[in-house]
């Protein structure tokens, strides 16, 4: 194991913006009077701003020790303390986590920044702002402890932590019942994954105690793995119809129960449903906790656990595959929907689906490479939607838009650029990281790889279709909203449009952390060579298990040049859609018929879900747990019924003692006097 | 000297009658008379065993149930006639208000 640098530093990343949550939430919860603005601000903005700080001098001094040791620890305390092991309160600094706490503070810093100007109106009905930033504070704890923690336990602190959260903030309005339930969905839907994520924990712990190195911390783990890592499980006859029965590989097993856990955090098929539902709380939270950060999760434990998926074929295979289809299948929903958000959600998912596929295809840096320039260009897509929200008072539905180019300067032109970079424009950040994933796709041994190509790089196009059309429909062409609307339609304050613009600068710049050195427009200039050409991913190689393949700069400038194409292409066809022949729509719409309306409700996967799992369980609640159980069994028969047992013996038999003559009393004194003689005589004798 | 069988088998027959009389006699005086009568045969057998052993605490202790006993008539009456007084009769079966 590689010797750890202490560093009691690290424990104030998240630790700040936990005070800000604690100070919010003892005033709220206890004195019942939210903190004033000024200093909410202050308090809230504050302290992520400051963790940011903190962030950036820690990598810094990560940067500092030599490239085979750069791993930094800080141990709070003894959580739990056994015999055999400890998890301790402590942290981990090594290149994958420098790169999320960069990422989780920075773009929740301008989150935060953001939230000042977009949750205005809660501020002056005292509706909520403080609650807003306490919720936001304590997300911002939970995930950089998820990312921080150093043994699986914390994680999982932080994995809980972001989806009470997630549902807290998507919940916010909750006057609202609407968005209750969709904060609720979020939580339960979660639940399933996390079911996975701690069957694969104790899978793991399990198999490494029973191997004698029971170890909870990643390093330990990391370290002893090789003694299970060529374990294999029995499977059960009626598992038969599995390929590779009837023996597993260990590590795969515990790899899909990871994985399931991941999909639910980060929506993959089956679990993305509560994504596009989630839109349903404020646009901050949905930049902030549905794209950048959160869903990234997932992402980030999987290539935490890469060394695990390294000795996993089959599972990695099932995560590339699953992550594939999960994005061609959300792209396709992406196209049919008119709301901003909605577009935006289902673009997360597939994009995320993306970030697997690379991680199924042993390319966990080009996975964690796409999870930073996703959370710049989709955090700014956010947000951009979320000025367009403002400015229109509210209205979501982009049949009510159009025409914003000129009313909305600032928005319409970082928004612009947040497509460009999402549909790969050459040198942007999009382009870098989604090359480095379709070339990983190409290059994998994961069955079928040609055709997970095919499948990445047709999701590609169609990424490029649906966000230009967004783009065209929002801010080009004639306005289809009312005079009176549009009339009030301004730019929002700067505090809403000065993150815009860093976000914008980083979408277009941002890519240049990890260019391949392939396709570097640079190279040559300022000393950037082949090798240091991605520099992100040679920061990243010590900390992941990465697959290398060798491939010559032609075939990736070749398969670069092919993905601009196939993305010019959607693009291309959007324009002729929207702008240039603004008839097309409608006629493909109706000439579609009833594929349109499938696809536009989202293939109603929704409604499958609510007839084949949510009914029948609220039926079972509620007939058979609750009225049946708790209400006739448990309070029925065992309180109620005790209860009415003794009043029914007292009350029929025992109360006929109660005579009231007094010489019956005296009656029955005598008998046992006279019992009790004749007893104490006969034991006399 | 009379063998103290007698007197304690005088006494048991009057704890007996004093027994009965308490359980099946409806007037209430009559009640309290077989109670001091009980007493009395109690006293009746500790003298006997005073006698019989040469023990003087028999007697003494005789000596305070008469004590307790007059008190306890004293009281005793005080309720007859307390009850007397509210229902016009000392039947103790029209006591019996206590009941379920």
């Amino acid at each position: 194991m590689i010797e750890a640098t202490p560093n009691s530093w690290i424990r104030w990343v998240p630790l700040l913006p936990l005070i800000g949550a604690l100070v919010h939430g003892v005033l709220l919860a206890f004195f019942r009077k939210p903190l004033a603005r000024t200093l909410t601000i202050a308090l809230s903005c504050g302290s992520v701003v400051a963790a940011f700080a903190l962030s950036v001098l820690l990598v810094n001094e990560l940067t500092r020790l030599p490239a085979d040791a750069r791993v930094m620890t800080d141990a709070m305390f003894t959580w739990v303390g056994t015999a055999n092991f400890s998890a301790d309160a402590a942290f981990l600094l090594d290149p994958l986590s420098a790169v999320m706490i960069l990422v989780v503070t920075g773009v929740g810093s301008l989150i935060h920044i953001y939230s000042i100007g977009y949750m205005d109106d809660d501020q002056r009905e005292d509706r909520g702002f403080a609650r807003f930033f306490c919720y936001l504070n304590l997300f911002t704890f939970s995930m950089l402890m998820l990312v921080l923690g150093d043994n699986l336990l914390l994680m999982f602190l932080g994995w809980e932590g972001v989806g009470l959260c997630s549902y807290l903030l998507i919940g916010f309005w909750y006057q609202d019942t609407w968005n209750a339930y969709c904060g609720s969905k979020a939580f339960i839907v979660n639940r399933i994954g996390d079911f996975g994520f701690l069957i694969g924990l104790f899978l793991l712990f399990w198999s490494l105690s029973d191997a004698g190195h029971a170890a909870i911390a990643f390093r330990d783990i990391r370290a002893a793995f090789p003694t299970i890592a060529e374990q294999t499980v029995q499977l059960p006859q009626w598992l038969s119809f599995l390929p590779g029965f009837p023996e597993w590989r260990l590590t795969t097993l515990i790899g899909l129960c990871f994985f399931l856990g991941a999909a639910g955090k980060s929506a993959q098929i089956p679990l993305y449903v509560w994504l596009p539902d989630a839109m349903a709380g404020p646009t901050p939270v949905s930049a902030l906790i549905h794209a950048a950060t959160m869903v990234t999760a997932g992402v980030y434990m999987v290539s935490r656990m890469s060394f695990l998926y390294a000795e996993a074929p089959g599972a990695s295979a099932f995560i590339a595959w699953t992550g594939a289809i999960t994005a061609l299948f959300s792209a396709t929903i992406a196209i049919a929907q008119t709301d901003i958000k909605k577009v935006l959600a289902y673009s997360t998912v597939s994009q995320l689906g993306f970030m697997f596929l690379a991680a199924g295809c042993g390319a966990f840096g080009a996975a964690m490479f796409h999870v930073v320039t996703h959370a710049f260009f989709k955090a700014l897509l956010f947000l951009a939607a979320g000025s367009v929200i403002l400015a229109m008072h509210h209205e979501q539905d982009t049949d009510k838009m159009g025409g914003l180019r000129k009313l909305l300067p600032i928005t319409h032109k970082v928004f612009g650029f947040g497509v460009l970079a999402i549909a790969g424009f050459p040198f942007m950040s999009g382009f870098f990281s989604k090359d480095e994933i379709l070339l990983s796709a190409r290059l994998s041994h994961v069955p079928g790889h040609e055709a997970l190509y095919a499948v990445a790089l047709g999701t590609a196009g169609i990424t490029a279709f649906y966000m230009a059309r967004l783009y065209f429909r929002t801010f080009l062409g004639e306005s289809r909203a009312s005079a009176q609307v549009r009339a009030h339609v301004h730019e929002p304050a700067n505090t809403v449009t000065y993150p815009l613009i860093v976000l914008a600068l980083l979408s277009i710049f941002g890519g240049f952390i990890g260019p391949a050195a392939a396709l570097n427009p640079v190279k040559g200039l300022l000393g950037i060579s082949d090798a240091n050409s991605n520099s992100l991913a040679n920061f990243l190689a010590p900390a992941l298990a990465s697959v290398h393949h060798e491939v010559d700069h032609w075939t990736e400038q070749k398969l670069a040049i092919v993905s601009v194409l196939v993305a010019a292409a959607g693009g291309a066809l959007a324009f002729w859609m929207y702008v240039l022949k603004p008839g097309v729509p409608v006629v493909v719409r109706s000439a579609l018929g009833a594929v349109h309306q499938l696809v536009a409700n989202k293939y109603l996967v929704d409604e499958l879900y609510d007839r084949v799992f949510v009914r029948p369980l609220v039926w079972i609640s509620d007939r058979v747990l609750y009225r049946f159980f708790d209400a006739g069994v448990i309070d029925g028969a065992i309180v109620n019924g005790s209860a009415a047992t003794v009043r029914g013996v007292t009350s029929h038999v025992l109360k006929y003692a109660q005579s009231g003559f007094a010489q019956s009393y005296l009656g029955w004194t005598a008998a046992g006097a006279a019992v009790l003689l004749i007893y104490l005589a006969l034991q006399v004798a | 000297m009379i063998p103290i069988t007698h007197a304690v088998a005088l006494s048991g027959i009057l704890f007996l009658l004093g027994t009965l009389g308490a359980l099946t006699r409806r007037n209430l005086i009559v009640i309290l008379m077989s109670i001091e009568l009980m007493l009395n045969a109690v006293n009746l057998a500790l003298i006997a065993f005073s006698r019989q052993w040469g023990n003087q605490a028999g007697q003494l202790f005789v000596l305070m149930v008469i004590v307790v006993a007059a008190a306890e008539v004293a009281v005793g009456l005080g309720i007859v006639l307390a009850l007397f007084r509210n229902r016009e009769s000392v039947n103790v079966e029209d006591a019996s208000l206590l009941k379920w």
